[in-house]
């Protein structure tokens, strides 16, 4: 067999694997570590709360162009989303200490209503296992983490709003 | 070598299982993530990729942790079968190098083990990762995080950093506190003026085995820093100072190291500036003396320049000079609201930046302090200037553009340690259009052009880009660098590249020519060799 093969091969026992384990639900509870809002205070992810209501947790970086445009995405929408479900979406920017000072400044001008925090040393990156960026949590009322997604494909906010829908009329 | 070829495929279906196996029992605590990256190579001396020997190479790993209460631990499994190129060859074989515990007792969190952590920005001390360019200088030893009262911030720690599969000789020790004067003080709390303001302290041990010269063997640094704002404007920055310290990078001279990051940004409405200013003198900082490149690094010196993404501008892509540089930088960021002139019915958004780097001015001495130098005096060298401006456009519901525009100065022989290359303009323009077909099915191109006289001269980059949400997408992606002035390198990379993703998971196929350059991610590049192959890679998070 060729080394091309074996590898394709590979991959495709791979996706069989994980396809069904994919498909169990398992709950994750959204960790508690300490952030940083945008004027530099602590604040702990135990405080991240919205009403029993659905909570979008988008990982994010100012140089991340598919992060930018699914936030950009969401941000045209965003008021909808609010006024049907009461859905909030924290954005959490990985920026290090580069790009940190570019953070409040393009939410700003990229017009984002969101609520922004800042993980600079990765705490709470690696507390979620996010590997890379764009990655996306959906967690219900009782911030159990219900849905998550990496990368970002344009329709896929459509899809995204079609979970928090279903889970707000649960 | 016939063993590896044997393993290899197996290698991630064993990590696969072991993760299924885990996720069945489904214990709340226990989650983790893992990727692996191979590359079939295959000889092209056109572009100059070498002969592989080993043929197929492959990096991956698997990080888990398990969290329950107070309590969390984690591991990482690396796997380097071998190294793929470009990254270090000292990365070798598996290991489950990274392993931690953290206690939080009432507040106080102890972490023993490997963590990562960084002081203010980093000038003095960051521990940290990106994978994907081989960096990693985790520490290995004992943390502590404190916060006597709200509003304090107390941390500690202790320890050796990893050197790819090993730790270095070297011991790094050190602590760090912030006070937060509106959380602190009930007298200041509703007040509109903000104070953040902190420090830290770090030294380094190492032997001194020299001969001839007597080597410090524990050197310190310290640093302050902070943060005021009163919306809609903040002052922030940090001051880094470290006694002498000869090391490799510096020459061996006995001078002090000094470090200067200052930081003002204005935030309005749909409006976002920020104008920074760095000055870097002799702040290479390692745990060991004679290290080199990124290896054992103790602090972080950001880059003053704007992260580029499109492909061509990371052609000549800058990187902070540890030995003195002085630079400013300046960003801004508007949104020409929808219904206005300039925002049409969609909105119109567009940012502009700037940034001008050079070295620091030095008088020689020519005893063992080397130089000394102005504070406030730049030199005369050019190291690097951008100008870039981009222009986000949306004309209906299905179709939207972004120009790009970014002029480039690049002191080559300055930031790549070369000779002969001197400094090298570059006028990039890039055309970047998004059409939706329907809510599921999206075509992306860029259409990218960098114009030089220079060096390699001119290049033209195409790529197209079809997505089907959620789960599918195809690239292809032609790099040409039609203008060579040798007409043998005027060659076509071109590459093709499937994917699919489902919830956390995605796997990428790829087939392709890479042209050789410097990937950069933060504050770190990596060189990355021409290469003709396959790739494949997978990552997941659970």
């Amino acid at each position: 067999m060729k080394p091309v093969q074996k590898i394709l091969l590979s991959a495709f026992f791979i996706i069989s694997e994980i396809t069904s384990f994919a498909q169990e639900k398992s709950i994750t509870l959204l960790p508690h570590v300490s952030v940083k809002k945008l004027n530099g205070t602590s604040f702990s992810t135990a405080d991240l709360k919205n009403d029993s209501k659905p909570m979008i947790i988008s990982f994010w970086a100012t140089w991340c162009k598919p992060c930018i445009a699914e936030l950009s995405a969401i941000a045209e929408e965003y008021d909808d989303w609010q006024k049907e479900t009461g859905v909030k979406l924290v954005a959490v920017s990985i920026d290090d200490s580069r790009t940190m000072n570019s953070v409040a400044p393009l939410v700003k001008g990229k017009g984002w209503e969101y609520e922004v925090y800042l993980d600079p040393n990765g705490d709470l990156k690696r507390a979620m296992n996010v590997n890379l960026v764009p990655h996306t949590f959906l967690l219900n009322g009782n911030r159990e983490v219900v849905h998550q997604h990496t990368t970002y494909a344009p329709g896929d906010e459509k899809r995204l709003f079609e979970k928090v829908k279903a889970l707000s009329q649960k | 070598m016939k063993s590896i070829w044997r393993i290899l495929p197996v290698l991630p279906v064993l990590i696969i299982a072991s993760i299924t196996a885990n996720a069945q029992q489904a214990t709340p605590g226990l989650h983790g993530n893992f990727q692996t990256d191979a590359q079939l190579y295959k000889r092209d001396s056109a572009i100059g990729a070498p002969d592989v020997q080993e043929k197929l190479l492959a990096n991956s790993f698997l990080n888990l942790t398990y969290a329950s209460g107070n309590f969390s631990a984690g591991l990482r499994y690396e796997s380097f079968l071998n190294a793929l190129q470009g990254y270090d060859r000292r990365y070798e074989g598996n290991s489950f190098l990274f392993r931690y515990v953290t206690y939080n007792l009432e507040g106080l969190e102890i972490t023993g083990g490997n963590f990562y952590e960084q002081f203010g920005y980093g000038l003095i001390f960051r521990s940290y990762q990106e994978w994907g360019l081989g960096f990693d200088n985790a520490m290995d030893g004992i943390r502590l995080r404190y916060q006597p009262v709200k509003g304090i911030n107390l941390k500690a720690m202790i320890g050796r950093q990893r050197s790819f599969m090993d730790y270095g000789p070297g011991l790094v020790r050190g602590a760090d506190g912030d006070i937060n004067l509106n959380e602190l003080l009930p007298s200041m709390s509703e007040k509109k003026t903000r104070l953040i303001a902190g420090g830290a302290f770090v030294s380094k041990y190492q032997t001194d085995d020299d001969p001839i010269y007597i080597l410090p063997q524990n050197v310190s640094a310290y640093s302050v820093r902070w943060q005021l704002s009163r919306e809609p404007v903040s002052f922030s920055g940090e001051y880094a100072s470290k006694i002498n310290d000869p090391n490799f990078d510096n020459g061996y001279i006995y001078k002090k190291g000094e470090a200067l990051y200052v930081t003002i940004g204005y935030t309005a409405k749909n409006l976002g500036v920020s104008v920074s200013a760095k000055r870097i003198d002799n702040m290479s900082f390692r745990s060991d003396r004679t290290a080199i490149l990124t290896n054992l690094a103790i602090n972080y010196l950001p880059a003053i320049t704007k992260q580029q993404t499109y492909r061509l501008a990371t052609l000549y892509p800058y990187a902070t000079q540890p030995n003195g540089e002085m630079g400013a930088q300046g960003e801004l960021f508007y949104n020409f609201k929808k219904g206005t002139t300039l925002g049409g019915k969609y909105g119109t958004k567009i940012s502009a930046g700037g940034s001008i780097v050079n070295s620091i001015d030095k008088k020689a001495t020519g005893d063992d302090q080397g130089y000394t130098s102005g504070f406030f005096k730049p030199g005369k060298e050019k190291y690097f200037r951008e100008a870039s401006l981009e222009i986000n456009k949306k004309l209906s519901p299905k179709l939207k553009f972004i120009f790009s525009e970014i002029y480039q100065v690049y002191n080559k022989d300055v930031v790549q340690g070369l000779s002969g290359y001197g400094i090298i303009n570059a006028n990039i323009n890039v055309l970047e259009t998004e059409y939706r077909i329907n809510d599921k099915h999206g075509i992306r191109s860029e259409l990218q052009h960098l114009y030089s006289n220079q060096d390699s001269r001119s290049w033209g980059m195409i790529l197209l880009e079809f997505t089907v949400s959620p789960h599918w997408f195809v690239a292809v992606f032609d790099e040409y660098n039609y203008d060579n002035p040798k007409t043998d390198k005027r060659i076509h990379y071109y590459s093709a590249s499937a994917g699919y993703v489902k919830n956390t998971l995605r796997f990428t196929l790829g087939y392709g020519k890479q042209r050789e350059g410097l990937l950069c991610v933060g504050g770190v590049c990596r060189q990355v060799p021409a290469s003709n192959g396959f790739t494949f890679s997978m990552t997941g998070s659970f």
